[in-house]
């Protein structure tokens, strides 16, 4: 199964710069399907989950950003309470560290997407295939 | 009439003719013995084609080549020492271009003399035995701290060596001791001004009269901001190690540039590209050359500093050309909290590091009541970026430490994104000074 590449991109903390990002990434025709900013006091990290990630990368890049390309893990949650717990309950008590998560939401709106950046990729996503929870495959987040 | 305040009245007001008498006279042996005792030098001048018996008075300066930071690098650490090591009595350091500090050494007559250059300065701002003396300059390898200490002394004032840093205790025992002159940095005077505003310190009811302010470049503004905060008169204080430390040059109380020690130190104002002696009120690079110093005998040593000298007549009496407050450096060296800066330390660093790109800047700032400010600017590489915030975090922590280890100073690292420090045509732009110096 093709693991989901999760494109990031370093951003100093000025205004506009974000704009600038969205404005390449749309004149190529690449898709959002979901993001997560982590900040600080100087930069910011973009993380950016896309439609066709090699065009995207490639784009920011020429661009003149800094990017770099990771895989994570997407997994469907049902969206109710307790959905999330329920998984993350899972790699908690096999010690898998979460470095960190975001979601969203999908055109049905029955359950959420969740990305997870976590070392053990493999390993998570064999405990929570194995614990009845859904896991993408990059062709299909892509193609959501 | 001079005033009261000369230290040394034979030497500080000795009528011009008679000064520059005694200056040629002294040059002739400050060459002749640079030639016999220091090979580096006997080299120097027989490449140049100047004999000893070539230099007879001042007006032959020019024939001499100059001497530089680097040949100070080249000799090190003591290839330029005039005298054998057990003459030596003591030895400082500062930074250097290339991470080799730049090593000095003195004997016990320079030790004398440089106490007689610091007890003119102080006497200049008024001090006498009876004075309190506080010392803030860091005394080590730094030739601040001991510098003062021994002019002070010498003068016979109670000298508190208090050294650097720790704020309140400094100004506890400001108050505690009556402490009535100040030695340190300027910008650590306004650390010292405001901090102790902040905790109800009323300087006004305070003993503390005159401050030696030196080791860095500072401004008009800046004394006005210094005199109004702690009611002290703030004096510019000049040197560098090379020469002999601070009290090369030194402020009288009518404040209008600083007096050069030129019985001593000898200075003339150079254009620093073409090397040509340029006519007094002219700015250009400070040159000097030491007409007594034992240790290490210097000939035409480029400064870098960029001033102007005056000639005009003071009216302290003194009859000691004047320069001004230092205006800028004709290299890249920074002056930050009175260490020395190289960007090419830097420089240094960032190529040892993996993620890093070799573009940086380096932005120094002086706010209100802070010490001086160094940060760096850093490129993130595509190699050393990752999605991960820790990851970066500690990139910039290692980046810092490096840089602080060899720099012995603390400073912030900025991560910015590839491109945005501006490449200029030939030389980089590496250094933004936004320090306000008038």
């Amino acid at each position: 199964m093709t693991r989901v590449k999760q494109i990031s991109v370093f951003l100093e903390n000025k205004s506009g710069r974000l704009a600038e990002v969205t404005r390449t990434l749309a004149d190529h025709q690449i898709n959002i399907r979901a993001l997560s900013i982590a900040e600080t006091i100087d930069y910011g990290v973009l993380r950016l989950i896309v439609n066709d990630p090699a065009q995207a990368k490639q784009a920011l890049a020429e661009g003149g950003f800094t990017v770099t390309e990771t895989e994570v893990l997407v997994v469907e949650i049902p969206d109710r309470p307790g959905g999330l717990a329920n998984a993350i309950e899972r790699l908690a008590a096999r010690g898998l560290n979460v470095e960190y998560a975001y979601a969203f939401v999908t055109h049905s709106g029955e359950s959420a997407n969740v990305v997870f950046r976590l070392e053990q990729i493999e390993e998570a996503a064999r405990i929570l295939a194995n614990a009845g929870i859904r896991v993408l495959s990059g062709d299909e987040v892509y193609r959501l | 009439m001079p005033d009261s305040n000369v230290w040394d009245a034979a030497a500080e007001c000795m009528p011009v003719e008679r000064l520059r008498d005694l200056q040629s006279a002294r040059l002739r042996d400050a060459v002749r013995r640079a030639y016999d005792e220091v090979p580096a030098y006997r080299s120097k001048l027989d490449e140049a084609g100047v004999r000893p018996n070539d230099i007879k008075s001042l007006d032959d300066l020019p024939k001499l080549p100059f001497t530089s930071k680097e040949d100070l690098r080249d000799n090190y650490p003591f290839g330029l020492f005039g005298v054998p090591l057990e003459q030596v009595v003591r030895i400082h350091a500062s930074s250097g271009t290339t991470g080799k500090q730049t090593v000095v050494g003195y004997t016990r007559e320079d030790i004398a003399l440089w106490a007689q250059v610091i007890a003119r300065t102080l006497a200049a701002g008024g001090t006498t035995a009876r004075d309190v003396v506080q010392n803030s300059y860091g005394y080590g390898l730094f030739t601040g701290g001991l510098g003062l200490h021994y002019g002070a002394e010498l003068v016979g004032a109670s000298v508190i060596p208090t050294s650097g840093g720790q704020t309140k205790r400094q100004l506890q025992i400001m108050q505690d001791f009556g402490s009535t002159v100040l030695c340190c940095t300027p910008s650590y005077a306004l650390v010292i001004a405001e901090n102790g505003a902040e905790i109800g310190v009323d300087f006004a009811r305070l003993p503390i009269r005159v401050g030696f302010f030196g080791a860095e470049p500072w401004s008009e503004a800046m004394r006005q901001e210094i005199e109004a905060k702690m009611g002290v008169h703030a004096l510019d204080i000049y040197g560098l190690s090379e020469v002999i430390g601070p009290g090369v040059s030194y402020e009288c109380l009518e404040k209008k540039g600083l007096h050069i020690c030129e019985d001593h130190f000898y200075p003339e104002v150079i254009d620093p590209d073409t090397g040509k002696v340029l006519p007094p009120g002219e700015l250009g690079e400070l040159v000097f050359t030491t007409l007594t110093k034992q240790a290490l005998p210097l000939l035409r040593y480029r400064t870098r500093d960029l001033t102007v000298l005056d000639e005009s007549p003071c009216s302290c009496g003194r009859t000691h050309r004047r320069m001004d407050h230092v205006r800028g450096r004709s290299d890249d060296m920074l002056i930050i909290r009175g260490v020395n800066v190289f960007p090419s330390q830097i420089e240094g660093v960032l190529m040892q590091i993996e993620g890093t790109s070799a573009h940086y800047l380096l932005v120094v700032d002086r706010k209100h009541g802070r010490l001086d400010e160094l940060e760096v600017w850093v490129e993130m590489g595509q190699e050393g970026f990752s999605d991960e915030v820790k990851q970066l975090e500690a990139l910039q922590a290692r980046v810092q430490a490096e840089i602080e280890s060899v720099l012995g100073l603390t400073v912030r690292v900025k991560l910015v994104e590839p491109k945005t420090i501006a490449r200029s045509e030939g030389k980089a732009k590496r250094v933004i000074d936004r320090r306000d110096l008038g």
